[in-house]
C-alpha cells in the first residue's frame, strides 16, 4: 500500500466536528470518590432509601475489586479520585418542568448535535432523551407516549416516579459486583434513560438518548433500564459525542435490557465519542455493560452498534436467553484509526431451550488502531437445540494497525450446534483503482468499500440512523488508509 | 481525421516492481479512431492500458502521454476517468457488499458532476440504466448483486460494457473483454463498443483474437512485443497475424518508426 499511503498523507487532517464546548454554570461536585460523594449524589436527586443502600452496597463491593487486565487495550491507570462524579448546568439542578427553563446554552449545544428538542423542531418519528454530563434534559413526545401507558423518561425521573418498577428490575441483569466498572457505575451512576413498555404495545416510534459530555474532569456513569413487558415491541437508539479534549475522560455506562414473554427489543448504539487526536492524546475511555435478559419465552434482544469514536472502547453487549425460543443477536461494526483501540464482542449464554442466537461483527482497522473482537457463545446443560452462528469479519486498511479475533464457545448441551465463521482481508489497491477508475476520489472509494463490508450491519439499524451511521463512518475514515 | 490527437503516447518507458515492461512506446489516437493492439502474453498490453489509466503501481520511467493536450501522467486516476477516459479491466474487481447499482449511479454522478451536469436522479438514473442494461443483454438481477461479486467471467465482461455504456467515455480502453465469451457475448461487446464509435470518441481494443475485429472493426492494428510497439498496419494486419502468428513481427518496424500513420 504505498502508494496509497503516500497519497493520503496529503489529506487534510479531519477534526472531530462535534469537538466543541458549551460554557454553562454547572454545579459539580468536588473531585474524588467517597461515600460522602455517593451520599451527595443521591440526596441531589432526591433518591429513595433502597437506592442509596444500592450504591453504598456496590461501591464498598468495588473497592475490593480489581481492575481488569485480560483484555488487549492499554492505557495508563485511571486515577479515580482525580474525576468529579457529578456535574449539572444549573438550571437542571431541579429538572426543568418546562424547556423553556433550560439553559438556552444547552438546547443550542443540541440543535448543533443536530437534536432539536424544541416541540416545533423536534424529529419525527423519534423521541429523544437527552443527557448532558450527569442529568437528562429533555425528553420529546414523553405526553403522546404517556398515552399509550409507555413511560419513557430520564432514570432520575423514573425513580421519583417508578420506583417501584425502578426497584423490581434495576440490577436484575447486571448486578452490582457484576464487573470492575458496573459496580462502578452502580454506585456513582447519575442520570441515563429509563423505558416501560406495557404488555402488548408496540412503540410507535424510536425512542432515543443522546448522550453528551460537556464538563471537563468529569466522568459520566449512565444507567439505562428498559424493560418490554409480554408481547410488546420498542426499538431504541443510543448516540453520544464529547468534546475533544487532551485529556482522557471516562465513561463507564450500564444498560440492562428485560423483554418478557414475546416482547422484543431492538437496541442501536452510534457510538461517536471523541476518539482522541492524531496522535492519540485525549479521547473517552468507553467502558461499558450492556446485556439483556430475554426472560420470557418467545423474546427476543437484538443489539446492532455502529462503534467509530473513543479513544478506548471495552464492550461486550450481551444476551441471556433464558426464556425458551428466544433469540438473541449481535450485529456490530467496530472502526479504530489513528490510536484507537477497541475489545470488543459480545456473549451469548443460551439457558432455555430451543434458542437461537446470531452474531455479525465486521471490524475495520486504519492508521495505528488496534481491533478486537472478543466473543462468547455459552450454552448451559438445559439448552437442548440450542444454535448459534457467528460470523466475524476483519478488514484492514493499513500496514501498521490490528485486527485480532477471540471466540470463546463453551458448550455443555449435545443437541446444540455452533457455528463460527471469520475472515480478515486488507483494502485491496485493485479495488481503490477500479473505484478510481471509474470517477471516484480516493477517500470516497475507501468509504464506498467500507460502507460495503459493513452493509449486513447498517441494515439492521433503523432508516435514518443508518444513513448517520454511513455519514459518521465515511467522516471517521478519512484519512484512514495507509 | 485531422488536428491534434486526442492521445499522444511518446517514448514511454514503464516498470512495474523494478521490472522494465514499456520500452518506447509510440502510438497516437485521434477522435473518431478504433485501434486494436495485439500482441503476445506478457508483452505489456495491459501495462500499457493501465498506465495511461493511471495505476500508480506502474512506474513511468521516460516519455510522455498527453491528452487533449494535457499532461495525462500528472493527472490522477479519477481525474483522468472524470475527464473521460474508461477501462474496461481484463479482471474486474469484486467489491463485496456494494451493489452494483449504486457503484454504477456513484461513479455516473462523479462523471456527471464533472463536466457540470446535475446528478441524475433516482427514477431517470434507473430508466437509463434499464436502457442501457437491454443493450448488453445482461440480467437486471446482476444490479442488485455486489459489484461482481461472484460474477461468471462472461457476466464480468458484460458489466465492463454496462459501465462503458452507461459512462458514455470519450477515450475507451478495452483489456480483452473478448476473452472468455462466447459469440453471442462477443456480439454484445461490439455493439456496445460500436454504439459509441462516434467521430468524438477514440477507443482502443486489447485482444488476441482477429475474431473480434469482424464486428468492431479497426482503423489501426498494432503489434505489441517486449514492451514495443514492433509493426502497425490496417485491420488486414490482424488477418495475417492469425495466419502466421507473433513470430515474424518481433524486430521493431524500423520502416514507420513503430507507428502506423498513413
Ligand atoms: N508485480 C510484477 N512484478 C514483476 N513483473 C510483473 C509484475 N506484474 C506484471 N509483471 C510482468 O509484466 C509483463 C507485462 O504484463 P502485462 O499484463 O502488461 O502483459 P499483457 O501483454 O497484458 O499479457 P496478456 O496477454 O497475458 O494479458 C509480464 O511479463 C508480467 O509478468
Ligand atoms: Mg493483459
Amino acid at each position: 500500500m504505498g502508494n496509497a499511503a503516500d497519497q493520503v498523507k496529503g489529506w487534510v487532517d479531519q477534526e472531530y466536528r462535534w469537538g466543541f464546548v458549551t460554557t454553562v454554570e454547572a454545579d459539580t461536585i468536588p473531585k474524588g470518590l467517597n461515600e460522602d460523594v455517593i451520599r451527595a449524589i443521591s440526596a441531589r436527586k432526591g433518591e429513595p432509601e433502597f437506592l442509596l443502600e444500592r450504591r453504598l452496597k456496590a461501591y464498598r463491593h468495588w473497592l475490593i475489586m480489581i481492575e481488569p487486565k485480560w483484555s488487549t487495550v492499554c492505557y495508563s491507570p485511571i486515577d479515580f479520585q482525580g474525576i468529579s462524579y457529578y456535574s449539572a448546568p444549573k438550571s437542571l439542578k431541579d429538572r426543568p418542568g418546562k424547556l423553556d427553563e433550560v439553559d438556552p446554552e444547552v438546547l443550542r449545544t443540541y440543535e448543533r448535535l443536530g437534536i432539536p428538542l424544541l416541540e416545533q423542531k423536534r424529529l419525527a418519528g423519534v423521541a429523544v432523551d437527552a443527557v448532558f454530563d450527569s442529568v437528562s434534559v429533555a425528553t420529546t413526545y414523553q405526553k403522546e407516549l404517556a398515552n399509550m401507558g409507555i413511560l419513557f423518561c430520564s432514570f432520575s425521573e423514573a425513580v421519583r416516579k417508578y420506583p417501584h418498577l425502578v426497584e423490581k428490575y434495576l440490577g436484575t441483569v447486571v448486578p452490582y459486583n457484576d464487573n470492575f466498572f458496573a459496580s462502578l457505575n452502580s454506585a456513582v451512576f447519575t442520570d441515563g434513560s429509563f423505558c416501560y413498555v406495557p404488555p402488548g404495545v408496540r412503540c410507535p416510534v424510536e425512542l432515543s438518548t443522546y448522550f453528551r459530555i460537556n464538563a471537563e474532569n468529569t466522568g459520566q456513569f449512565e444507567r439505562t433500564l428498559i424493560i418490554a413487558d409480554a408481547g410488546s415491541y420498542v426499538s431504541y437508539l443510543e448516540g453520544c459525542t464529547a468534546p475533544r479534549r487532551d485529556t482522557n475522560q471516562l465513561h463507564a455506562a450500564v444498560v440492562e435490557l428485560i423483554a418478557l414473554e414475546d416482547a422484543e427489543i431492538r437496541y442501536a448504539t452510534v457510538q461517536n465519542w471523541y476518539p482522541g487526536d492524531r496522535e492519540g492524546r485525549g479521547g473517552i475511555y468507553n467502558f461499558v455493560t450492556k446485556r439483556g435478559l430475554c426472560a420470557g419465552n418467545r423474546s427476543r434482544i437484538s443489539w446492532t452498534q455502529v462503534e467509530t469514536g473513543s479513544a478506548i472502547t471495552w464492550k461486550y453487549p450481551s444476551v441471556i436467553l433464558k426464556g425458551d425460543h428466544s433469540v438473541g443477536q449481535f450485529h456490530g461494526v467496530a472502526l479504530t484509526t489513528n490510536f484507537q483501540q477497541a475489545d470488543t464482542g459480545t456473549k451469548m449464554t443460551h439457558i432455555g431451550k430451543n434458542t437461537r442466537s446470531t452474531i455479525v461483527n465486521k471490524g475495520i482497522a486504519g492508521g495505528r488502531g488496534q481491533n478486537t473482537y472478543r466473543g462468547l457463545v455459552k450454552v448451559l446443560a438445559g439448552a437442548e437445540n440450542s444454535r448459534n452462528f457467528t460470523q466475524c469479519d476483519s478488514l484492514l486498511l493499513g500496514d501498521r494497525c490490528g485486527a485480532h479475533t477471540f471466540p470463546y464457545i463453551e458448550v455443555k448441551n449435545r443437541t446444540a450446534q455452533v457455528e463460527h465463521e471469520a475472515s480478515t482481508s486488507k483494502i485491496g489497491e485493485d479495488q481503490l483503482f477500479y473505484c478510481q477508475q471509474r470517477g471516484l476520489s480516493r477517500e470516497d472509494a475507501v468509504s464506498m468499500i467500507v460502507n460495503g463490508f459493513c452493509r449486513e450491519v447498517i441494515r439492521n439499524l433503523p432508516m435514518e440512523f443508518a444513513v448517520e451511521a454511513q455519514k459518521l463512518l465515511e467522516i471517521s475514515l478519512e484519512g484512514s488508509v495507509g | 481525421m485531422s488536428g491534434n490527437p486526442m492521445l499522444s503516447i511518446e517514448n514511454l518507458h514503464a516498470a512495474i516492481d523494478g521490472k522494465p515492461i514499456l520500452r518506447g512506446v509510440n502510438l497516437s489516437v485521434r477522435a473518431g479512431e478504433v485501434h486494436a493492439i495485439m500482441g503476445p502474453n506478457g508483452s505489456g498490453k495491459s501495462t500499457l492500458a493501465n498506465v495511461v489509466a493511471g495505476r500508480e503501481r506502474y512506474e513511468v520511467r521516460a516519455g510522455s502521454v498527453r491528452y487533449e493536450g494535457r499532461d495525462l501522467l500528472s493527472m490522477p486516476p479519477e481525474e483522468r476517468a472524470k475527464e473521460g477516459i474508461f477501462l474496461a479491466f481484463q479482471h474486474p474487481v469484486e467489491i463485496p457488499g456494494v451493489t452494483n447499482l449504486s457503484f454504477l449511479k456513484a461513479a455516473l454522478n462523479a462523471v456527471r458532476k464533472h463536466r457540470g451536469l446535475q446528478e441524475l436522479d433516482v427514477v431517470e438514473f434507473r430508466g437509463m440504466v434499464l436502457e442501457r442494461i437491454r443493450l448488453v443483454e445482461m440480467d437486471e438481477e446482476l444490479l442488485l448483486r455486489a459489484v461482481n461479486d461472484g460474477f461468471s467471467g462472461g457476466e464480468k465482461k458484460r458489466n465492463e460494457i454496462l459501465q462503458l455504456a452507461v459512462l458514455e467515455p470519450k477515450l475507451a480502453i478495452l483489456d480483452e473483454t473478448d476473452s472468455g465469451l462466447d459469440i453471442d457475448a462477443l456480439k454484445v461487446v461490439a455493439k456496445g463498443v460500436n454504439r459509441l464509435r462516434s467521430p468524438e470518441r477514440g477507443i482502443i481494443v486489447v485482444t488476441h483474437y482477429q475474431r473480434l475485429l469482424n464486428y468492431i472493426v479497426p482503423d489501426f492494428v498494432h503489434v505489441l512485443s517486449e514492451g514495443q510497439i514492433v509493426r502497425s498496419g490496417g485491420r488486414e494486419l490482424a488477418l495475417e497475424l492469425e495466419e502466421r502468428g507473433y513470430g515474424w513481427v518481433h524486430a521493431p518496424d524500423t520502416a514507420n518508426g513503430g507507428e502506423a500513420r498513413p
